[in-house]
């Protein structure tokens, strides 16, 4: 659409856009190939962070038109116990979820990355989980942490002896059991971004540290891990992200009733949903929103700080 | 597959043959497996009956396609099915054009506050979308946007990650080829869709692919704005089978495996593409 309106401006004014410098012409074309995107960007991104930084200083809920309350949803917040019940989870789902896939991912690509024999049918196995929508696996999961006779995991349990689980239903089980479903999820496309960058890595190096006599162990620690540097970075940030911001297979694990059992498992994006749009508490739920954007900033902010002072 | 094969094949690829990459190659192998496992049982479970779903086998006694008869034939799923093709689609088409026609514009063009218009895009990847959905659904409430196509749409037309990663592809075209073009004459637009855009087609097809599946698992937003269940996406739908009376298992891993084929048969045919456009846009970007 961008494009019809720049085409419009020499076809419609000839006289006047022939009179245009050469340069002068060129700086039409890009703002005409910008206007919309301009719009857009104003419109879906820029106008609704400033509308729900606002929105979280008021009490709208939908019905009564929205009325300036200051600090008062934060307060609110910072006194609710399932707010730091909910926080404590969140960076549960990251402390523990963001390691455990980081040095799975790693060792997979290392090993992945020197295997010649079927190279990519084994690589295609990691990353298809990479492909699969949450929502869908979330039900095969499911049917995985089932109790016996449908559970495929009880079953194996049962057939070596080994006592029943409850999985799901466990108030100490159930987080641990959506992370392994959220790991597996995410484990393909990191595997991936780190045999890039070991493929990134000059052969020549490896081989002047061989003629030096170095062993493996100290070409890993002195070569492959600091070269590798910013796609760990890269990859720590993202996957923080995404472990900050878990909702998906949350929600689809528990739907009988979303973040249980006694909200054990609930995140604070699904504290956000849930006070939008099951209690509709608009105002909360934007208070909430923005203390979410705080603690993405923060924590990338400190992950970038940490891993850059290392050097 | 055999250790004996893959001994030759190492052979052949290493100076000598060590048992360590044997181990490593048959562990590496084992852990594959057990990662397709939830997807092996998926297919399994689907082509099982009702009666045999308590039935652990992986292979099927009895194998059956009604399962998915029964799920294609009801109707719902294939209206989900379309809808979220129709919706994926149409989000591709658009950030495909407009991320590039922008990052172009950024990378080619010299003009006063294209630095500012580049750091103020690059600035909304700091915003998660869940600040944004309160903001859009109030938007698309008082738009009459709610529970269309559009509404489920409109968040994601273009995106400030696709245009950083046009960017940065559109900076290695050489401008003496554009220049050539201006001197025949052709106009900027033209430009930018005849030559410029067919020198970064690997860009365009990792922007492409990462643009339809992050749009075809898409869940959190369209859960939030449609509301009817004819215009569920088909993770919607899916996750929508909960609150049905009693579980069949053998129908919603039915359901999740035509959820996940269509991807899949996308992997098998461009599997060199994707994995070279997810390291190209995870390095680049």
């Amino acid at each position: 659409m961008a494009s019809i309106a720049g085409q419009e401006s020499p076809a419609g004014n000839a006289g006047l856009w022939d009179r245009f410098s050469i340069r002068t012409k060129r700086v039409i074309w890009a703002w005409g190939f910008l206007a919309l995107p301009i719009v857009f960007y104003v419109g879906i991104r820029f106008y609704p962070t400033v509308q729900a930084f606002w929105l979280s200083f008021t009490d709208w809920d939908l019905l009564r038109p929205a009325t300036f309350i200051g600090l008062e949803n934060y307060r609110r917040l910072f006194a609710d116990p399932l707010f730091w019940q909910v926080f404590r989870n969140t960076f549960t789902y990251l402390i523990i979820g963001t390691p455990v896939s980081l040095v799975l991912s790693f060792v997979i690509a290392f090993y992945l990355d020197r295997v010649r024999f079927m190279h990519g049918f084994i690589r295609a196995l990691y990353f298809l989980p990479f492909l699969t929508t949450a929502a869908a696996m979330a039900w095969v999961w499911r049917f995985f942490y089932q109790p016996v006779p449908i559970g495929v995991i009880n079953d194996a349990l049962q057939l070596f002896g080994l006592p029943q689980q409850p999985f799901l239903r466990s108030v100490d089980q159930a987080l641990p059991s959506i992370m392994v479903t959220a790991i597996w999820a995410g484990l393909g496309f990191q595997i991936i971004i780190f045999m890039a960058g070991l493929r990134a890595i000059p052969s020549t190096y490896y081989e002047a540290a061989r003629i030096d006599g170095l062993g493996e162990w100290a070409i890993l620690r002195k070569i492959t891990l600091p070269l590798l540097k910013p796609t760990t970075v890269f990859l720590v940030v993202f996957s923080s992200i995404g472990f900050l911001r878990i909702f998906d297979q949350v929600y689809n694990m528990t739907t009988n009733d979303p973040g249980g059992p006694l909200n054990t498992t609930k995140p604070l994006v699904l504290m956000i949903f849930q006070t939008a749009f099951s209690s509709y508490d608009m105002g909360y739920a934007a208070a909430q929103t923005v203390v979410l954007f705080t603690i993405l900033l923060v924590v990338s902010l400190i992950q970038l700080w940490v891993l850059r002072e290392r050097t | 597959m055999t250790a004996a094969a893959s001994t030759v094949e190492l052979a052949a690829n290493s100076s000598k043959i060590r048992p360590g990459r044997i181990i490593a190659w048959t562990l590496l192998f084992i852990g594959g497996l057990i990662t397709i496992t939830p997807l092996l049982y998926m297919f399994s479970t689907s082509l099982k009956s009702a009666g045999q779903v308590y039935d652990l086998r992986l292979i099927p006694a009895a194998p059956t396609l009604d399962n998915y008869i029964r799920v294609l034939s009801d109707g719902r799923f294939l209206r989900w099915f379309i809808n979220s093709l129709v919706v994926a689609t149409t989000v591709t088409v658009s950030n495909v054009f407009f991320d590039s026609l922008v990052g172009y514009t950024l990378a080619k063009f010299e003009f006063r506050g294209r630095y500012l218009v580049f750091l103020a895009i690059l600035s909304t990847l700091m915003i998660p979308t869940e600040m944004l959905v309160i903001p859009w659904y109030l938007m698309s409430s008082q738009l009459g946007w709610l529970d269309t196509y559009w509404g489920i749409m409109f968040p994601g037309m273009m995106t400030a990650f696709g245009t950083f990663l046009m960017k940065q592809f559109f900076e290695t075209v050489p401008n003496d080829f554009l220049e050539a073009a201006r001197v025949d004459g052709l106009n900027e637009f033209t430009i930018w869709w005849k030559i410029a855009m067919p020198m970064v087609t690997p860009a365009l097809s990792a922007l492409a692919i990462f643009t339809f599946l992050g749009n075809w698992t898409a869940f959190f937003w369209p859960l939030i704005v449609v509301t009817s269940p004819e215009n569920y996406t088909l993770p919607v739908g899916l996750s929508s089978f909960a609150v049905e009376q009693s579980i069949q298992w053998e129908m919603i891993m039915t359901g999740a495996a035509l959820a996940t084929i269509p991807t899949l048969i996308v992997f098998l045919v461009l599997q060199r593409f994707i994995v070279r456009g997810v390291m190209l846009a995870g390095l680049k970007g």
